[in-house]
């Protein structure tokens, strides 16, 4: 496999995924060491839901204060309604947006996301998973990632 | 601007605080006649330009202040005008989105200004400033409390006033006002486009049409007439319900040349109904024809009489409806103003349920009343203006007191005309009805409203946070399912299933999948084209959506068309490639984190293809695309949840009998014995369903013996809590108590006992089993004794008296099967059993008349003094001999079998010779049906006891036929028959047509037979024949 199809192939697993870098980059120093990019792409090509909630979570908590906050919230929702109604302040809707989002799934009720909130919530609704923005690649591109990468390898086992 | 604002355009009463006008066409014409008319005044009306108004008109805009050029301090967030007024305040301020303007000039620069979404400036300035008037003018020019704003106030206004200030004001008064009336007029046009008819017209046109009818030829009509006398106080005849469907009166028409017609006059045309129904009063409402425009052009297509008198009186016509109009257009203006009033008050008191609906529509409602007089104004100011313009603009102004009905009611008759055609072949189709109609909209509504609004408006994160939330509802209850669907969340929900993304279409399809457990529902998502979409689906590679899509599908195609559309789109085929779990278990199950497993998607597969085994087409390519196997591999699972959709289509299936064949085939009786055996009650009820159904099938009945299958289905007799589970199992034990063993069987577990005692206080469904089962085994004598001794005859004659025609076709058997045993006899006797299995004899259902007639056959025998008995039911002899003339073979028999067993006292015989047996009996002769051949022989051999009835039969030309039964192959045809040949040989002619048919031949095997009966029979026949011929010799000899 050459250099530029691996590349392209990252890119096509990864375009959604806004705050990709920061949640793979665990130890905060800038740059995407081997062991974490290894543990990234084993979180994405065969993450549990539990892995996969822990680092949506992760990427959702802005600040990383350990609660996705309203302002969080709206931050990450605020260019997620392509037709503004015209009738009304673009901005409402999202807050409007956010408190419904929080009615879902704020179980403890305290006004802001916590994980345990987030993991219940999740697991209750799978779909909730990438609640405010995709960043998991695609089933997609993911089989189509796996596809090219492991195409040599036979013997490679799926199941693990 | 006032007025025509506060009236015409349509509010909507939607979200909290703000209303907003709706965007309907109509709006949409007023706002682009304000923005004109609003960007003309710098160049038309420069003084008016200037004025300032009393009140700045605040709102909220969309431009920023880099848009704002020459003639404007802008900063960053700011923008000021550089026309101030005389305090030195700028005319236009723009501060944050915040907009104020004081004067029309501004106003008009910002509309050029804004180009392109100058449309949605002016309406956030309208929605903004629900009073505009006011604030230009101030507060005594408003015209929001309802107040009409006409030059007269304008006029008093002027003269309190002085100075040229004040003449620049009145100017723009002025301009306003000529601007409100132009809307008026414009929006009324609009009005006029939707609406065709009103009661006054419709009267009109029928009374014009009434004088031109009667005899002769040159007039248009026989006659015309209504339905009804009465008439509401708002010209309507149709009763209420109907008129909230926009019905005015339903007129019955005799053209020259056709039959009579029944019309239904509506607010959107006319069109022809079905009609009078058998109930004189009651009319068939429901659409037979187009829709015409009226009366005169329905008449002219349905009868060329008309057109072609119509022509020549067209003139005349024209005259008349002139003058009609002229004499009524003054009085009308007042009557109309009342008639409509107290029409829209008595409409107010039938809808009143629906009034949260209503406010909405309440702009329009008040604005009837204004706009009569607003007309009267504008008709006075252009005098130009022709009668038919002015006719155009009365008939829009009687409609709006019943504007609210018409316009809710408009959505609904596209419904009811494409259901009308297609629909009415459906299976299980409630009438649609309104949400409204249940009061109150619930808070529910709004709310679902909002995230229907966030389905359209958002990208996909947001698309799915809606559909989360909106899962939160309580999809099972009716107003949220309709709701859905009333703010057009149906077409959404659909509408994501055809994009790439997977988490849409599963949220999107959780919710279907919900909500498609309402009827309604589920013919709307057929109406949007979902089941297309979802049939796609099934070819995923994601097996939770596989599943969802499959579960939608089991819960859509509840009803005929859905079934179809699933097998045209090649559903089939696709679910029952689900069915095949082995398939995929071999590939790395694809990494997925809404994973569902191959026995998931078997299942959802199964349960859709229940739902749609019930066509029969379906049934076929369920077969062809080879389910049976794969159904049969999923039985030997254990899963309850997969074996109840699984059993339960087999149990649809097996109604054909290719599906029995292949069933057996497949060794599948064994599994369904099994899980008989099983601890859930549903699967215990499909299974003992599909028993019942492939039990028609003798092999298949020992195969369930085979099995084991009889114990479990005896011992689930005792359970009569569950009373279709109780039906099914007693079906099963129906259908296979054909089989003499597997009676026995039955008899060793105690199953006729507990039948017996099943024969009171269950329903319907399970009597019939239960009375067939009977029927069946009572054949065994000792089952007879049985279900005597067990109390059972009593309860089977009380269920004589039924009306169901299955149930008494299997009581008589059973009371016949009983008959047998003497005793059992006694009390059907004593209970006047006889009686009413006679009168069953006049039932209409053939099935029910012959199993009367075989039931009697036994009574009669076994009955003491059966002769006695016989006469005694008045007209009973007649009725019997009377069935002889039906066309039904089966009932022919029995009644033959009947005649047999009644022949046998002599004078009964006496009685049905002179109602005239022997012609019918010879009549049906000429039979090639085995079952009736022997009983008919039996018969005419009784019958050839009395008088010259041998003879007769010989007139009538019965005996040779006779012979030829001689050919058949059932040795109890030929028994009869020979016996038959023998008491007809005793005649002297019958004897040489039995001869000349070549009997003797014939007759001389059968004496070589191991029946005894028949052996003498055909000897002494032989005899006969014999003996004449020697007579004969000894003639010709001596």
């Amino acid at each position: 496999m050459n250099r530029k199809k691996l590349q392209k192939l990252t890119e096509s697993l990864t375009k959604n995924c806004k705050h990709l870098f920061r949640g793979f980059d665990k130890d905060n120093d800038g740059c995407v060491s081997i062991s974490e990019w290894i543990n990234g792409l084993s979180l994405f090509l065969r993450g549990s839901l539990e892995e996969k909630i822990k680092y949506c979570f992760e990427v959702f908590d802005l600040n990383g204060d350990g609660y996705i906050s309203k302002e969080e919230m709206f931050h990450m929702l605020k260019n997620s309604l392509l037709k503004q109604p015209s009738e009304e302040d673009p901005d409402e809707g999202i807050k409007d947006l956010v408190e419904i989002t929080l009615k879902k799934m704020d179980y403890d009720h305290d006004g802001k996301l916590s994980f345990a909130d987030y993991e219940q919530a999740v697991k209750e609704e799978t779909l909730l998973l990438e609640a405010f923005g995709p960043c998991l690649p695609d089933p997609k591109s993911q089989m189509e990632f796996e596809a090219q990468v492991f195409k040599d390898s036979h013997d490679f086992n799926y199941d693990i | 601007m006032g007025l025509a604002l506060a009236r015409a355009a349509q509010w909507t009463a939607v979200g909290h605080g703000t209303t907003t006008l709706e965007s309907t066409p109509l709006n949409e014409a007023i706002v682009k006649e304000i923005v004109v008319f609003v960007e003309s005044v710098l160049s038309k009306h420069p003084q008016a330009a200037r004025f300032v108004f009393i009140e700045p008109l605040e709102w909220k805009t969309d431009l920023v202040p880099s848009a704002f050029g020459l003639g404007y301090v802008t900063s960053e967030n700011t923008v000021q005008s550089e026309e101030v007024d005389k305090h030195g305040e700028p005319l236009l301020f723009l501060s944050k989105s915040k907009i104020k303007v004081r004067s029309f000039g501004q106003l008009s620069r910002l509309l050029l200004t804004a180009k392109g979404t100058k449309l949605k400036e002016a309406q956030a300035c309208l929605e903004a400033n629900r009073d505009p008037v006011a604030k230009i003018l101030g507060l005594d020019y408003g015209t929001a409390k309802g107040e009409s704003f006409n030059q007269l106030t304008i006029l008093e206004k002027m003269t309190m006033g002085v100075g040229p200030e004040h003449e620049i004001k009145m100017n723009v008064a002025m301009l306003i006002q000529q601007l409100d009336t132009y809307l008026l007029n414009h929006s009324l046009k609009h009005i006029a486009l939707e609406i065709h008819l009103n009661p006054s017209t419709v009267r009109n046109d029928i009374e014009l049409l009434k004088s031109c009818s009667g005899k002769g030829k040159e007039t248009v009509l026989e006659s015309i007439e209504y339905t009804s006398e009465y008439e509401f106080s708002n010209g309507c005849r149709a009763p209420p319900w109907r008129q909230m469907l926009g019905e005015m009166c339903y007129v019955l028409v005799k053209p020259h040349d056709a039959e009579t017609l029944c019309i239904t006059c509506c607010t959107e045309g006319v069109f022809l109904n079905g009609g009078k129904t058998d109930d004189e009063r009651e009319l068939d409402y429901e659409r037979k024809s187009n829709i015409y425009k009226d009366l005169v052009t329905f008449l002219s297509e349905k009868s060329a009489t008309f057109s072609e008198n119509m022509a020549k009186k067209e003139n005349k016509f024209d005259e008349q409806q002139k003058k009609h109009l002229q004499q009524d257009e003054a009085p009308k203006k007042e009557q109309t103003v009342s008639k409509f009033d107290s029409a829209k008050s008595a409409l107010d008191q039938i809808n009143f349920v629906r009034s949260p609906i209503r406010k909405r529509l309440q702009p329009s409602l008040n604005w009837r009343s204004t706009v009569d007089s607003k007309d009267k104004n504008s008709v006075r100011d252009v005098p130009g203006e022709t009668l038919a313009a002015r006719l155009e603009k009365t008939r829009p102004s009687l409609i709006p007191g019943r504007g609210p009905v018409i316009r809710k009611v408009l959505e609904r008759p596209e419904d009811i005309v494409s259901e009308s055609s297609s629909e009415s072949e459906e299976d299980e189709e409630p009438p649609d009805h309104l949400l409204e109609a249940n009061a109150d909209l619930p808070s529910e509504y709004w709310q679902i409203q909002k995230l229907v609004k966030y389905l359209k408006g958002g990208n996909q994160t947001v698309t799915v946070i809606a559909l989360c939330s909106l899962r939160d509802f309580n999809l099972a209850q009716e107003t949220c399912q309709l709701a859905i669907r009333d703010v057009g969340g149906l077409e959404v929900l659909i509408n994501l299933l055809d994009t790439d993304e997977l988490k849409c279409k599963i949220g999107s399809l959780k919710i279907l999948k919900e909500i498609s457990h309402n009827p309604q529902i589920r013919r709307n998502i057929v109406d949007l084209g979902g089941l297309p979409v979802m049939v796609s689906i099934l070819d995923s590679p994601n097996k939770s959506l596989k599943c969802l899509a499959a579960e939608t599908i089991a819960n859509v195609a509840k009803f005929r068309r859905a079934r179809r559309a699933v097998r045209q789109h090649g559903g089939i085929t696709k679910l029952v490639a689900l069915l095949d779990c082995r398939q995929n278990s071999s590939e790395p199950s694809q990494p997925s984190l809404y994973e569902a497993t191959d026995v998931d998607v078997a299942r959802c597969g199964a349960q859709a293809l229940w739902s749609c085994s019930k066509s029969y087409a379906n049934k076929e390519a369920i077969r062809k695309a080879g389910g049976i196997p794969l159904l049969a591999q999923l039985l030997k699972t254990s899963h309850e949840d997969m074996l109840i959709p699984v059993v339960g289509t087999l149990q649809e299936c097996a109604s054909e009998e290719n599906y029995r064949a292949a069933i057996k085939e497949e060794r599948i009786i064994g599994n369904l014995v099994k899980n008989l055996n099983s601890e859930n009650e549903e699967l215990q009820e499909h299974c003992a369903m599909a028993i019942y159904q492939c039990a028609e099938d003798e092999d298949t009945r020992e195969l369930v013996r085979l099995h084991g299958g009889l114990k479990p289905l005896a011992s689930l007799l005792s359970k009569t809590d569950n009373k279709e589970r109780l039906a099914a199992v007693t079906g099963a034990i129906w259908k296979c108590s054909i089989n003499k063993e597997n009676v026995t069987k039955f008899h060793e577990y105690k199953a006729i006992e507990t039948l017996v005692e099943l024969l009171t206080d269950q329903p319907e469904e399970v009597l019939v089993n239960v009375a067939g089962a009977l029927g069946e085994c009572c054949q065994e004598y000792e089952n007879c004794v049985l279900v005597r001794k067990c109390g059972g005859i009593q309860p089977l004659v009380n269920l004589l008296v039924g009306i169901n025609q299955a149930l008494l076709v299997n009581v008589a058997k059973a009371v016949g099967a009983c008959a047998v045993d003497p005793e059992s006899m006694m009390i059907i006797d004593r209970l006047d059993g006889v009686r009413l299995l006679w009168s069953l004899l006049k039932n209409p259902h053939p099935d029910v008349k012959a199993s009367a007639a075989w039931a009697l056959c036994p009574c009669i025998e076994n009955a003491k003094d059966a002769g006695e008995m016989v006469r005694s039911f008045v007209g009973g002899l007649e009725l019997v001999v009377n069935l002889l003339k039906s066309d039904n073979e089966e009932v022919l028999a029995s009644v033959c079998a009947a005649i047999t067993n009644i022949a046998k006292d002599q004078e009964n015989l006496a009685v049905i010779t002179d109602h005239g047996v022997v012609p019918l009996l010879s009549k049906l002769a000429n039979t090639n049906n085995d079952k009736l051949r022997r009983h008919l022989a039996e018969a005419i051999s009784r019958c050839c006891m009395w008088g010259r009835n041998k003879a007769a039969f010989g007139e009538h030309k019965a005996v040779a036929p006779l012979v030829h039964y001689l050919k058949s192959k059932d040795t109890n045809v030929h028994r009869a028959t020979a016996q038959a040949l023998y008491q007809l040989s005793e005649d002297i002619d019958n004897c040489i047509t039995i001869h000349e048919n070549g009997a003797v031949k014939l007759l001389l095997d059968m004496i070589g037979s191991n029946d005894q009966e028949l052996q003498e029979a055909a000897a002494g026949c032989i005899s006969n024949i014999r003996r004449l011929a020697l007579a004969i010799d000894k003639a010709r000899y001596t």
